[in-house]
């Protein structure tokens, strides 16, 4: 879960990201990106959804996109992909990213389960968790307010 | 090499010749980065008798080695030249973004030499770099400035870049990165204003490698897990910014009131950062890598203040409002988005104008020469006289000489609330000190960040010290000054100095470059680097009598709150100091020391 609100731009979680993979710190090759508005003041984290029914996935000529149904993981077999880059046209959020210097697409593995950028997030804006109970807690959260409220004109 | 790049960029502004050379590795290792590596090679280079504003003196932006990771909180760079303010080595520091991306674009440090006739600024994109042309940029502000910069260059580059008052060399002309962050003090924004050279701006997509991946990471992981735990770090700054300092440095008589006429603000509260949460406060801010956050986002959103922007941190709603006398936070921190759009540095401005108060209360300034009622007290005389001071206009002209310059112009120089020709930020060394001797004794004139004494004097970190005694102030004051001095060169903001040590900084330097770093070793870079400044000072000239205070401090009791009746004892610190220094009594470092020091 990315929760922008939380979001402070401090770019930690491309930092993480890209040492993790590239073992540089690199945030062009970060598979999350911090995009900042740095006069407004304003940073919202981008990375792969992990789509239930992925579009680049869908457009993938060679089957080299594939989701695990079991952990909901969408991942890039790059033995497969023949760098035509259609994903990164197909993904409406731009989450797939292509390296011109390796000549591959790349995007989040959530590092074998462990993602980095989690860890490294000083706000907890970005959460590795169970999308169901993720999206109750936010609805949770939502409802309190309405709570408050209804709570108030009582 | 690893940690640093190993790469200088140096550009002759004169010629408009750009070369790059090779880091020597062995400089890089004694004096680890920024401000102690980028003052090495300014101190080989350039004669400290040099005019700051001359075309013979050099501008350095400097990285350390942490730089561009994700050590806690490595955005940062230094500036490095010769102040005009003071006249003394200046290296001034910042945040934001701009700093990582000189190394991800290949470079540890840029070096500007000459002048070049007509107004430029530096396009380094990875490793193509031109001098462009910036007749069209002349004369904006530094926002206007950045936004046509990054239309025309690159959207995702960095710029760092003077606004009018360093085009008008206002002595406290600061260099602006990231729109908000500003590399403030000593006037190095001058030094670029006289060498014509606009703005810096970088894009660099390259990556930074460490020596010990996994070891690296392990130390970062125990520095963040540490500034999680501190609540200076992980509460204070992040709720209440800088900003929270007000009220707690105010309660213990250490704030200055009108010109350090007291040390005890009645409205401290109406300007501190618990009210600005409250009122104007949008959200924090983080710059790169940083844990804490500790940046404002601001607006006020109507009445004649209107604007928005960030801050204001702890030292400029000191400057303009307790030092002032002004208890307005909107006009405050509408004086604070000047001077940023304005390219000047919000502490000298304000004490500054705090000066020009106490010289017209004194009625040697006339309203008609000010252009304003100057008393203190009156928000619209800091936000006016900031603009006019920026734009050099009117009054503004002598205000932008700081106020050593203005107050000696009325024969009363000892009304300059500075050392060093540089005005002393917000805390009453008569409340406290060793941030007395700290100020005396500073590398770069009246400042704050050349070792902390507020950390241990009241915040009581690392451990409660009584503020009020003289003794073994000095052996704190050099350890302080030694750390701040390596940790400045890393790349990392002194902001985490409140959880993490030489132990923690020598671990990451460690992993970042595979130099044995031991805390020891960081505390003697420091020292090496503390001696190197102290060194270019006194071939400039500076000398122990320099090393000394405002006579307001020294003989002029605080009238109200709890550091009612105290003065600063300077002498009896100062002997001490030089002792604990190991220089000779006139405070010139030893061969002994230089010896040890590896300096000689």
């Amino acid at each position: 879960m990315i929760y922008p609100e939380k979001c402070i731009g401090c770019s930690s979680c491309e930092l993480a990201c890209s040492f993790q993979h590239t073992g540089e710190f690199r945030p062009t090759k970060s598979r999350i990106s911090a995009i900042r508005w740095p006069k407004m003041g304003v940073s919202v984290p981008l990375t792969c959804l992990q789509c239930e029914d992925p579009s680049c996935m869908k457009v993938c000529m060679v089957g080299a996109i594939t989701k695990d149904k079991e952990t909901g993981l969408v991942s890039i077999n790059q033995e497969k992909c023949i760098g035509c880059r259609l994903c990164t046209a197909a993904c409406p959020f731009g989450n797939i990213n292509y390296d011109p210097e390796e000549a591959i697409v790349f995007k989040c593995d959530l590092c074998d389960g462990e993602p980095q950028c989690v860890e490294f997030c000083p706000n907890n804006a970005i959460e590795y968790r169970e999308a169901t109970d993720a999206l109750l807690q936010r609805k949770k959260k939502v409802s309190a307010k309405f709570a408050e409220i209804l709570e108030e004109v009582r | 090499m690893l940690g640093w790049v190993g790469k200088i960029l140096r550009v002759n502004l004169t010629d408009g010749k750009i070369k790059e050379e090779s880091l020597d590795k062995k400089i890089a290792e004694k004096f680890i980065g920024a401000r102690g590596l980028g003052t090495k090679i300014f101190y080989d280079e350039v004669d400290p008798k040099v005019d700051p504003l001359s075309e013979d003196n050099k501008l350095i932006f400097a990285t350390g080695p942490l730089t561009g990771t994700y050590a806690t909180s490595a955005g940062r760079y230094n500036v490095i030249t010769k102040g005009p303010l003071t006249g003394t080595i200046a290296a001034s520091n910042s945040g934001g973004y701009f700093g990582p991306e000189i190394k991800f674009a290949g470079y540890d440090l840029i070096i500007f030499e000459g002048r070049s006739e007509k107004p430029v600024y530096l396009w380094v994109n990875n490793n193509n770099v031109e001098l462009r042309s910036a007749e069209h940029l002349w004369g904006k502000s530094t926002h206007e400035t950045t936004d046509i910069l990054l239309e025309e260059t690159d959207e995702e580059a960095k710029v760092a870049c003077i606004g009018p008052g360093g085009e008008k060399l206002v002595k406290f002309a600061n260099v602006i990165n990231d729109y908000h962050r500003a590399a403030g003090r000593t006037g190095v924004g001058a030094v670029m204003g006289s060498k014509n050279l606009k703005a810096v701006v970088v894009r660099g997509r390259k990556g930074v490698k460490v020596a010990d991946n996994d070891g690296f990471k392990k130390a970062v992981l125990d520095a963040r897990k540490k500034l999680a735990a501190h609540p200076v770090t992980s509460e204070g700054l992040p709720a209440y910014g800088t900003n929270v300092l007000v009220n707690i440095v105010n309660q213990s008589g250490a704030l200055p009131t009108r010109n350090f006429q007291d040390g005890y603000f009645e409205a401290a509260d109406k300007i501190g950062g618990e009210t600005l949460a409250e009122t104007l406060l949008v959200r924090n801010k983080g710059c790169f890598a940083c844990p804490i956050g500790c940046g404002r986002v601001t607006v006020i959103k109507s009445g004649p203040y209107k604007g928005e922007g960030e801050g204001p941190e702890y030292e400029t709603a000191w400057a303009f409002g307790a030092m002032c006398g002004v208890d307005n936070l909107e006009a405050i921190t509408k004086a604070n988005y000047l001077c940023n759009e304005l390219g000047i540095d919000t502490i000298t401005m304000g004490s500054t104008i705090a000066c020009a108060m106490e010289l017209f209360e004194k009625g040697l300034v006339t309203p008609e020469e000010a252009g304003i009622e100057l008393n203190f007290g009156n928000p619209d005389a800091i936000v006016i006289l900031t603009e006019k001071t920026g734009m050099r206009e009117g009054f503004g002209d002598k205000l932008a000489e700081g106020s050593y310059r203005l107050a000696e112009s009325y024969g009363m120089p000892e009304l300059s609330m500075s050392v060093k020709k540089q005005e002393m930020p917000a805390y009453d060394p008569r409340g406290a000190q060793g941030m007395g001797l700290e100020y005396a004794t500073s590398n770069r004139g009246g400042c704050h960040v050349r070792g902390y004494m507020t950390s241990p004097e009241i915040l009581g970190v690392p451990e409660k010290i009584d503020q009020h005694t003289t003794e073994g102030k000095a052996d704190w004051l050099k350890i302080f000054q030694d750390l701040t001095a390596a940790l400045d060169s890393s790349g990392i903001c002194l902001f985490t100095s409140f959880a993490i040590g030489a132990d923690e900084i020598g671990a990451m330097l460690k992993h970042a470059t595979g130099i044995d770093y031991t805390a020891e070793e960081v505390l003697k870079a420091g020292e090496r680097i503390w001696n190197l400044e102290r060194l270019f000072n006194l071939k400039a000239g500076f000398s122990k009598k320099d090393d000394t205070l405002p006579p307001r401090l020294l003989k002029q009791p605080v009238k109200t709150g709890p550091s009612k009746g105290k003065v600063v004892k300077l002498e009896e610190m100062l002997t001490d100091y030089y002792k604990v220094r190991g220089w000779s009594e006139e405070g010139v470092p030893t061969e002994d020391k230089l010896n040890e020091l590896e300096l000689a």
